[in-house]
């Protein structure tokens, strides 16, 4: 009996992707299900709120909120790039890509980090109130999300010459995998940013 | 020489998606600048959720279709994806269900308060009306 995981690289015959490749689908599958119950869970307060505030009233800060908007979108092009680097064998275009990409991430928490440190200098916390109380819950789920890409890619950064001498095509595809988990993390911030900042 | 060809190909390849790339990266900046710049013009609140709601529907396509290689993957994957958009819409559809429910709380608002002090002593329904 092998004791090799099959169909890490090439896809299943039955499903026709990497069995990594589908997990992963089916891993944010799941996250869409727990940031769509706190969407509802926001959705369902503002709605039953006699009055919710506009974004004039927050006092969140929208141009810190736009670069890190411009900041996670970069990102996302980054890692990309990193991964159609490996596909062409470009193996030192494409570390320089993945530390681009950690790089963006840790600009995101920095400036995640002063919004926080002055809301609560200036007396502001989830008990404030409900928005204050969907803000951080929200805005939090989604900081720790963005810390466990930055663990992941430094992993993979770390480990990258050892994997690409031995197995390419795998290092290859945990690129992918973890780049798909990268974008759905943007994706989520490209929802949060208008109904949290804007609206 | 054959892999000097291959290299040559593989660079202008690299040039072609990196073109796809950057375009839907210089989109997703557009749109990102022209929510907020809408934000700024306050519109009615129903206003601006329809035009947030539609460029981040926009930007998160672009995302999906182009980072994420949506616009050419398996069947296995579409099949995944379409039902968690159903369950997604379900979780979504919950508030105005509960809201539906909370006019009716409003509306028959003596019942309910007689329900619940009955409920807060046990009884229920048919049972509490014999004592």
């Amino acid at each position: 009996m092998s004791d090799v995981i099959p169909y890490t690289v090439e896809p299943h015959p039955v499903t026709g992707v990497p069995n990594p490749k589908l997990g992963i689908w089916l891993f944010l599958a799941s996250e869409v299900m727990l940031f769509g119950a706190l969407f509802s869970t926001y959705v369902l307060l503002r709605v039953g709120s006699d009055h919710w505030p506009r974004h004039t009233e927050t006092g969140l800060n929208v141009p810190l909120a736009t670069v890190n908007t411009i900041v996670l979108i970069l990102s996302s092009v980054t890692v990309v790039m990193a991964w159609y680097s490996l596909k062409i064998g470009e193996f030192g275009r494409a570390k320089l890509f993945v530390a681009a990409t950690i790089a963006c991430a840790c600009t995101f928490m920095v400036i995640k980090y002063f919004e926080y440190s002055h809301k609560f200098h200036v007396g502001t916390f989830p008990s404030t109130s409900n928005f204050y109380a969907v803000y951080f819950t929200m805005t939090g789920l989604h900081g720790l999300h963005v810390l466990g890409g930055i663990i992941v890619f430094s992993y993979l950064l770390a480990t990258s010459n050892q994997w690409w001498q031995q197995h390419p095509e795998q290092f290859t595809n945990r690129i992918e995998c973890t780049g798909l988990y990268w974008h759905f993390v943007d994706l989520v911030w490209i929802f949060l940013f208008p109904s949290l900042y804007l609206l | 020489m054959h892999a000097h060809a291959r290299t040559a190909h593989g660079h202008e390849d690299l040039k072609k998606h990196v073109r796809i790339y950057i375009s839907v990266f210089v989109a997703l900046m557009f749109l990102t600048v022209l929510t907020v710049v809408v934000s700024y013009f306050h519109p009615p609140i129903a206003w601006a959720v329809a035009i947030a709601l539609l460029i981040a529907c926009t930007k998160g396509s672009l995302v999906a279709l182009y980072f994420m290689h949506l616009i050419s993957e398996v069947k296995v994957i579409y099949w995944t994806l379409g039902l968690c958009v159903v369950l997604f819409g379900v979780l979504m559809l919950l508030p105005t269900a509960t809201e539906g429910n909370q006019s009716g709380v409003v509306h028959h608002n003596d019942r309910t308060v007689v329900g619940a002090v009955h409920a807060a002593h046990g009884d229920l329904g048919e049972h509490s009306e014999t004592h």
